[in-house]
């Protein structure tokens, strides 16, 4: 308790002492910061509720799901199409999110639409990361020629526009007569190929974060000792500064894939991403957008989906970061003030007893949080 | 530092002939430019495919007619020569003059949302650091998340339908219910509660008294059909110029310091008689008037702060000179609502003002507040969809920024020196922290030209993005090319200054020479 006290006083008034790493591996700091975040678990949570509803409603790859229509089938329209499901009383009706024009089945194309966008933000989010490690460690570690050439590389990727490579793709896609093996794989597994597409022009802001964390890694005192005692250059890269630079990379891969589930729909929407008959989020909105006056829901669902999914996303990222980052202070506004009083007078008892001040809130915590 | 800018200049113009080179071949690769043709059953077929590909030189193959392309762009590069040539499109429009008109659609729709953008988002940004973990502070993360979030094509469809169609009606009769007056008034009276620092007592006082205020505005509006025919006044704008006056002060030299204060409040008189004086002048406007009427209000301020002086004239001319500033704003306000009804009843907007898609109403005529006031209303849905995307990334990162300063040693040392909380925020704390968002800022300008493809898309804008995707529609590399070469320029001109400036702004980081 002494030791507590103490430690509570040498830090400033309000960051909270260090008190939280005692003991603990730095994998246990990092879990135990991202449990106590409470956004990051809620998106933690809303997303894992999403991907499962996705994945199992209407099936995946032919294995079936527990949803009784899929995203093709035409049933006769029920209520005018209108949305089933109500709050109160609590009912999921035979069409929950209605139905469209045509009789489909909003929810099953709503799940539909979410599978894919989820498959192709976690296909953006492996390949780019793969690549951005690859990228980002060969140019910062050996630096020279390869660094020179990679960055270069990196600069002329990042001002093509994503938009006129994936219309390419998408042409190119479209071309089923010509027999390329790339024609028939991508009008067969449309989604996969605008993923792994998307995943080859989204590496490069991560290679230019991975290298600059490798070049400020590699002039650490431990990656010396690495070198002295004989280790090469892959066991350095992998073992010694990938570990440290992971942080940074989960991070940003997480953050890459909340931009990819926007990229994809925006592409979607423009008609250059996922295309009719398969559907995805954006497809949904952009087949729908006049509809709006007439039949709002077919509207409304897929975009609260894609809210959802990249809120949650987001969030998750936030929380990682702030547990990943070991500058950062955990500042309290409300602790400082809790705190300050007894750390003041501490402080003042060691030899200022006379100025001892009143009201702590007056000129204890030099927080920030007093600005009018 | 010149070896370094040159440096620079030298790696950039590689890097644009490579990546350039790259997207001309993608675009001549992504499809067929005749294929509209091939299925045409006419006579004319084979006459159609010749003149196009006459006009496009189809017969060159595609890396070879890149260096033709590049030898007429090239001479862009001639000072004064006027010899520009970026080639012609798929209509035989010159790119040039294709460029010319996009530039300025996507210019005037882009740069208010980028400006309100920025400074509302650091405004946001730093009320949120100072007042970190508050209810303020978790609101204002969620919404920047949410806004984040949300995709922009679908925003886009919702503004059109609540804040065009649904404002439009209400337009045509424009009478707020007594409920909804009350609700709005509760809204924001909460939002004011919760958005205010300090004991729960003073911060419901507050709530309740903007709650009142809200609420009587909104019956006293829908009375007298205000939203009908709105307008300000010379006494509401006196009533608003002492508000400004005395917030203007606050920030910029402390209400303690009376002189400033004393010359504020002069300009929020001079400038109420100016509104008089200046209402027959006002009839006959030009953009141009108002651009030395806005320097002249400026001009006038600092001559009143400098007049009444005091210890620190600098702080009094400041405060005078934004004050007469913003009075000007009031009074340009006051007579664009004037000319509300004009443009209300204009035969061609017939009273559905707040339009949905193109960027003006075709074929309106009128004054130059009636064009203005239809500029404003074609601007305001995309810039408002544009502002809510934006957002999100200035107000995390001002917060983060200003976090890091307020926790530096020297802003304890300035507190300890016994500086106020005023001084201390917006002297030491809040011009450190703009150095980062200084090159956040200057990198978003870079990207400004390239437009905002889907607002333009959804809002019917032909912007630079319209021209960008109608070429690679038509497989028309001219366009393509051209909005590239403007964007790739600006893009990479603008990363250099935000280096710069990064360097001029922090003597700590320095420049590699």
């Amino acid at each position: 308790m002494a030791e507590d006290e103490a430690s509570r006083i040498s830090a400033a008034a309000g960051i909270e002492p260090v008190l939280e790493a005692k003991g603990l591996s730095q994998g246990q700091i990092v879990r135990k910061r991202f449990l106590g975040h409470s956004g990051a678990i809620i998106g933690l949570v809303v997303f894992s509720f999403i991907f499962i509803l996705a994945f199992t409603s209407v099936g995946y790859l032919g294995i079936p799901g527990w949803w009784k229509y899929t995203h093709e089938e035409v049933s006769p329209l029920v209520n005018g199409g209108a949305p089933t499901s109500s709050l109160w009383p609590l009912a999921w009706g035979e069409h929950p999110f209605g139905q469209d024009r045509i009789g489909r089945d909003v929810f099953a194309m709503t799940m539909r639409g979410a599978q894919q966008s989820i498959t192709i933000m976690i296909v953006i989010g492996l390949i780019a990361g793969l690549i951005g490690v690859v990228v980002g460690a060969i140019s910062g570690y050996f630096r020279g020629w390869s660094e020179a050439i990679l960055m270069r590389l990196t600069d002329v990727i990042i001002i093509i526009p994503a938009l006129l490579l994936a219309a390419v793709m998408a042409q190119l896609a479209g071309r089923r007569d010509q027999g390329s093996w790339f024609a028939s794989f991508a009008s067969t597994n449309g989604v996969l190929a605008l993923g792994i597409f998307l995943g080859l022009i989204s590496w490069v802001a991560l290679a230019r974060l991975m290298r600059g964390e490798f070049l400020s890694l590699r002039e650490r005192e431990f990656v010396d000792a690495a070198r002295i005692s004989g280790a090469s250059n892959a066991r350095i890269i992998f073992k010694h500064i990938l570990p440290n630079a992971v942080g940074v990379l989960i991070v940003n891969v997480t953050l890459t894939m909340s931009a990819a589930i926007l990229t994809e729909t925006a592409l979607s929407y423009l008609g250059v991403g996922v295309k009719a008959p398969d559907t995805s989020l954006g497809l949904l909105i952009s087949q729908n957008q006049q509809a709006f006056a007439t039949r709002p829901w077919l509207f409304w669902f897929p975009g609260m989906f894609i809210v959802l999914i990249c809120l949650s996303i987001n969030f998750i990222g936030d929380g990682l970061r702030d547990a990943f980052d070991p500058r950062q202070k955990k500042f309290n506004a409300k602790k400082a003030k809790d705190h300050g009083d007894p750390a003041v007078q501490a402080g003042a008892g060691t030899g200022l007893d006379a100025s001892a001040p009143k009201d702590p809130r007056d000129d204890g915590p030099a927080d920030g949080t007093r600005g009018q | 530092m010149v070896t370094y800018i040159f440096r620079r200049l030298v790696t950039a113009a590689l890097i644009l002939l490579g990546a350039s080179y790259f997207v001309y071949l993608l675009t001549a690769a992504s499809g067929d430019p005749l294929e509209e043709f091939r299925a045409n059953p006419t006579p004319q077929k084979q006459q159609l495919m010749d003149a196009r590909t006459e006009l496009l030189q189809l017969d060159t193959p595609a890396p070879l007619r890149y260096f033709k392309w590049f030898g007429g762009a090239v001479q862009c590069l001639v000072p004064f020569a006027n010899s520009c040539d970026l080639g012609k499109n798929i209509a035989g429009q010159p790119i040039t003059d294709a460029l010319g008109n996009a530039l300025v659609q996507t210019l005037t729709l882009v740069t208010a949302a980028t400006v309100l953008a920025i400074l509302i988002g650091i405004t946001l940004g730093i009320i949120t650091a100072l007042r970190q973990y508050s209810t303020l502070d978790y609101g204002v993360t969620f919404m920047a998340f949410l806004f984040f979030s949300l995709p922009i094509f679908w925003v886009a469809v919702l503004l059109k339908e609540f804040g065009a169609i649904g404002f439009n009606n209400f337009l045509r009769n424009p009478e707020v219910p007594l409920p909804v007056a009350l609700g709005i008034g509760v809204v924001v009276g909460a939002v004011t509660a919760v958005a205010l620092g300090g004991p729960m007592r003073r911060r419901l006082l507050a709530g309740a008294v903007v709650f009142a205020f809200v609420a009587a505005v909104l019956i006293y509006f829908s009375a007298t059909e205000w939203f009908k025919t709105p307008g300000l006044g010379p006494v509401l704008i006196a009533i608003a110029g002492v508000g400004i006056a005395f917030a203007v002060t606050l920030l910029s030299a402390g209400l303690k310091n009376r002189k400033a204060l004393q010359s504020a409040l002069i300009a929020v008189g001079v400038g109420v008689v100016l509104y008089f004086l200046l209402q027959p002048l006002l009839n006959e406007a030009t953009f141009l008037m108002i651009v030395v009427l806005s320097v002249a209000f400026v001009l006038i301020g600092a001559g009143i702060g400098y007049l009444v002086g005091g210890y620190d004239r600098g702080q009094s001319m400041r405060a005078a000179g934004i004050t007469s500033f913003l009075v000007g704003v009031l009074i340009l306000l006051d007579r664009y609502m004037q000319a509300w009804p004009t443009y209300f009843n204009n035969s061609r907007v017939r009273g559905r003002p707040i339009a949905t898609i193109g960027a003006s109403t075709p074929n309106i005529e009128g004054d130059f507040w009636v064009l203005g006031l239809d500029s404003f209303t074609h601007l305001i849905l995309p810039t408002l969809a544009l502002i809510l995307i934006s957002l999100a990334s200035y107000t995390r990162f001002t917060r983060a920024s200003m976090l890091e300063i307020m926790n530096m040693d020297y802003i304890r040392t300035a507190r300890a020196k016994g500086l106020s909380e005023r001084t201390v925020i917006m002297r030491h704390a809040f011009r450190n922290a703009l150095i980062p968002i200084a090159t956040i800022v200057a990198f978003d300008i870079g990207a400004l030209i390239g437009g905002a493809v889907i607002t333009e898309t959804v809002f019917s804008v032909r912007g630079m993005g319209f021209l960008f995707l109608d070429g690679i529609a038509h497989v028309d590399p001219n366009p393509v090319m051209g909005v590239f070469i403007c964007v790739a320029i600006t893009a990479m001109v603008f990363n250099l200054i935000a280096d710069l400036a990064y360097s001029a702004l922090d003597p700590r980081v320095r420049v590699k020479a």
